[in-house]
Parts: C-alpha cells; sequence; structure tokens
C-alpha cells in the first residue's frame, strides 16, 4: 500500500542556517506517527513542509497522491486533506468558536451552511466543548481553545492530521484534555503526524517514533523498542533528559 | 469613504509581491503626506482642471467635464486615503504572522486571508487613528472652499456678505462642525463597540 504521507530525502535551509538535512520518513493511512527531538531540530519545519507552508529545496513529498513539492501546487486541494493544529492554537479572535469552526468549509470549501453548522457543532461537542459554541477565544482557556483548534481543522475533512507541539503551551491539567482528544481521534483512525514531547502519550499512541536531531533522523522504531532500548547515544542522552 | 477604500486597496497592494505596484504605493502614500492639502486642491483643480476636456451644458456654455466638487473629492480622498494607508499597514503588521499561517493552512488564499481575518482583525487596532484621520477630514473639508465648492464655510461667507452677521454666523458654523464630527465620533464608537472582541479588553 503506498504510503498516505511521504517524505523523501528533505532539505531546507533559511539563509545560511540549514534546518532540514535529508530527512525521510512514511506515514501509512491510520497510522500515529510521532516526532519527538530537541528544539530547533527542525521538526515544525518539517510539518509545516507537509502543507506547503515551507518549501523544501531539495526532496519530494505526496499526500494522498498530492505531488506537494511540485512547482506548480494547488494549495487549496493539499489544504482541503491536511489539517494542521499549532502549539499557539492560532484562533481567529474575532469569531466565536462555532464560527472558527465553520469559516473555513463555508468561505473556502464553498459547503453549505446549515450542513456545515451542524457538523461543527456535533465536532465541538466531540472535543467536550458543548455550550461553548458562542464563546470568544478570549473567554476560554488554553485547553478549550486548543480544542476548538482541533475541531476547526476536523471541520474541513482532511485525511491527515498535523500536530505541532500542541500541547507544551498549556498547564499540566489541560494537558490531559488535549491529549484524551488526540487518542480518540487515532482510535477512530484518523492518520496522525505529532510532534510531541508527551514521552508517556507517545509510547501509549504511536505506532511509530522518529527522533530528529539537528536536521537529521537520528533513529526511528515501534515505541516499545525505541523507548525502552534507544541504539544511539544522542537519543539516549535526550530520554534520559526528561526522565 | 473613498478613502477608506484606497486605505485598504493601498495597504493591500503594499503586501504584494509585485514590487513596482508597492513603489507605486510607497510614491503616493509619500507624495500626499508631505504636500499640504490645499496645494493638492490647488494641483488638481488648477493644474489637472486645465487639461481635461469641457462640455457644453443644457444652456451651451462650455463647462469642465470634471466639476469643482469632483476635484475637490478626489483630492481630499486622496489626501485622506493616503494616511489611511499607513494606519492600515501598521494595523496589518499587528496581526500575528501565525494567525495569517494558521488562515493558510485552512486552505485560505491570500484575497481569503485577508477579506475574513486580516482585515477585522487590523481594523480593530487601528479604529483609534482611523478616527481621528476621519475627524481630520471633515475639517480639511473648509478647504474646497479655495476652489469655490459650496462647502460651509462658503456657504457661511455667503450669507454674512449679505447680512453683515459674521458673529452669528461663525458661532454656527462652529457649531455645525462640532455637531458633525461628534456625529462621526459616536458613529465609530458604536462600531467600535459593535466589533469588540471578548476576552480581549478591547
Ligand atoms: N521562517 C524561518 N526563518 C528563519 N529561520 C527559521 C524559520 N523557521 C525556523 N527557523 C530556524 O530553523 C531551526 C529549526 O526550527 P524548527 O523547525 O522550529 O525546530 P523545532 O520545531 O524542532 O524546535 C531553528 O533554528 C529556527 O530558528
Ligand atoms: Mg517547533
Amino acid at each position: 500500500m503506498t504510503p498516505l504521507v511521504s517524505i523523501q530525502d528533505v532539505h531546507k535551509r533559511f539563509g545560511e542556517t540549514t534546518v532540514l538535512s535529508g530527512m525521510s520518513l512514511d506515514v501509512r493511512k491510520g497510522e500515529v506517527i510521532c516526532i519527538i527531538g530537541p528544539s530547533g531540530s527542525g521538526k515544525s519545519t518539517l510539518l509545516r513542509c507537509v502543507n506547503a507552508l515551507v518549501r523544501p529545496e531539495r526532496g519530494r513529498i505526496t499526500v494522498s497522491g498530492i505531488e506537494v513539492t511540485a512547482p506548480r501546487l494547488d494549495p487549496i486541494a493539499l489544504r482541503r486533506r491536511v489539517g494542521m493544529v499549532f502549539q499557539q492554537y492560532n484562533l481567529f479572535p474575532h469569531r466565536t468558536a462555532l464560527q472558527n469552526v465553520m469559516m473555513a468549509p463555508i468561505s473556502v470549501l464553498k459547503q453549505e451552511r446549515r450542513e456545515v453548522e451542524a457538523r461543527a457543532r456535533a465536532l465541538l461537542a466531540k472535543v467536550r466543548l458543548q455550550g461553548k459554541e458562542d464563546s470568544y477565544p478570549g473567554e476560554l482557556s488554553g485547553g478549550q481553545q486548543q480544542r476548538v483548534a482541533i475541531a476547526r481543522s476536523l471541520c474541513m475533512q482532511p485525511e491527515v492530521m498535523l500536530f505541532d507541539e500542541v500541547t507544551a503551551a498549556l498547564d499540566p491539567e489541560t494537558v490531559k484534555e488535549v491529549l484524551v482528544t488526540i487518542r480518540e481521534l487515532a482510535e477512530e483512525g484518523m492518520t496522525c503526524l505529532l510532534v510531541t514531547h508527551e514521552m508517556g502519550f507517545a509510547r501509549e499512541v504511536a505506532d511509530h517514533v522518529y527522533f530528529t536531531d539537528r536536521g537529521v533522523i537520528v533513529e526511528h522504531g515501534p515505541p516499545a523498542e525505541f523507548f525502552t532500548a534507544p541504539r544511539d547515544a544522542r537519543t539516549r542522552e535526550f530520554l534520559g533528559k526528561l526522565l | 469613504m473613498l478613502s477608506l477604500v484606497i486605505g485598504v486597496a493601498g495597504a493591500f497592494a503594499q503586501g504584494s509581491r509585485f514590487a513596482p505596484l508597492r513603489w507605486f504605493v510607497a510614491g503616493y502614500v509619500a507624495f500626499f503626506r508631505n504636500t499640504p492639502p490645499l496645494v493638492q486642491m490647488y494641483f488638481f483643480f488648477f493644474a489637472l482642471g486645465a487639461i481635461t476636456p469641457t462640455v457644453p451644458d443644457d444652456i451651451g456654455m462650455e463647462v469642465p467635464l470634471v466639476s469643482n466638487f469632483v476635484w475637490a473629492l478626489v483630492a481630499l480622498s486622496l489626501f485622506a486615503g493616503a494616511f489611511n494607508v499607513e494606519i492600515f499597514r501598521s494595523g496589518i503588521e499587528a496581526v500575528p504572522r501565525s494567525t495569517v499561517e494558521a488562515a493558510e493552512s485552512l486552505g485560505y488564499t491570500r484575497l481569503g486571508t485577508y477579506r475574513e481575518v486580516v482585515l477585522p482583525l487590523a481594523f480593530r487596532v487601528c479604529l483609534p487613528s482611523l478616527n481621528n484621520n476621519l475627524v481630520n477630514l471633515i475639517k480639511t473639508t473648509t478647504l474646497a472652499y479655495a476652489i469655490g465648492v459650496p462647502e460651509m464655510l462658503y456657504v457661511a461667507n455667503q450669507i454674512w456678505s449679505d447680512s453683515l452677521n459674521v458673529t452669528e454666523m461663525m458661532n454656527v458654523l462652529l457649531l455645525l462642525y462640532i455637531g458633525l464630527v461628534s456625529l462621526l465620533v459616536w458613529l465609530m464608537h458604536r462600531w467600535e463597540r459593535a466589533m469588540r472582541m471578548p476576552g480581549y479588553g478591547t
């Protein structure tokens, strides 16, 4: 089976700094892939290459048959298939929770408002935000905002979700409510590519774990192996610091 | 109104990838910000007005195709528009890059992002300065007097020349301007309230 997301030998640099020097990884449909690694190692840049927020200089990325690295890419076709959730939630502060979720399907996908609204309400209920539909982002806690952001991405009915350290800005109590939401998604079969520092979570949920350092993938493997018997010294050092 | 449209369009053009368009807007802003509005109005009326064609009116007199009222409107709109471009630009720059990226990652085009996310947020940031500029614009309309547009000062002048009641007319005039500006300020305040974002203390 061809992978849903295929990243082959991707290189990226910003000016003088080389951020990615040849990363490759595949995500098959329904898989949950976790990427861990020290900050500055290029994890966010890699995720952003997948939905074309960043264009790599070299390498090839395909998502669900779409050639992301093609010179003439249709960004809408790509982005309706790829949802992305950020560390800082990035909700639209001038719109209510419900409006945040409904905006893109209506104005980008031109879907019918009634149908979108029903879906948006169901999604907000699913992320346990029933009753908060009319709240503005500024009136919600970090964890609640992040769950609105997840619902907003899901409302585009993507085939794969990218999560970039979505719990890093949250306080410990609210981390759990967001992780529960992501786990449920994973259990329903959503394909997920996530960058996280929550080792316990990665261990439980991931099908495969990648460790990155300075723009390369140092090692990868199934979580049981990866966490109990890391082969590379850098991985051991990194895991050692966290435990 | 026209000056608002110019402001929005100009600020959008300044973010364009097409360099000549950015230079054009920058030149426009520099020109209209750094010259007095009265000189601009004279320039439009006497310099450009002189080279525009005339048409015969219904009693056979040759009148300019573009009336002095329209010239005043154009000059004032361009003048206020130049300031609005700058005001909107600062508002747009205040919108976090990450919020724009969120819109892009949802499939919004640049124009769509601008319309549904950047502009509504930028508007909220720059409403106070916009408010100031529009109040200034109302006051600057008195300059249209200079090219014979019957704005309020001109009409008042006619009345006092006819009946020698300068003091009373000056009072009426001041009150009228206060009324007009207050009306604008009141409208802007209502607008500001309507655009409040709960939870952000603005
Ligand atoms: N748009 C950008 N312009 C310049 N440098 C960038 C940009 N984005 C990321 N970088 C640099 O790339 C490096 C890797 O960043 P990032 O991918 O965010 O790493 P991580 O997510 O692993 O912490 C950092 O040194 C960062 O400063
Ligand atoms: Mg990062």
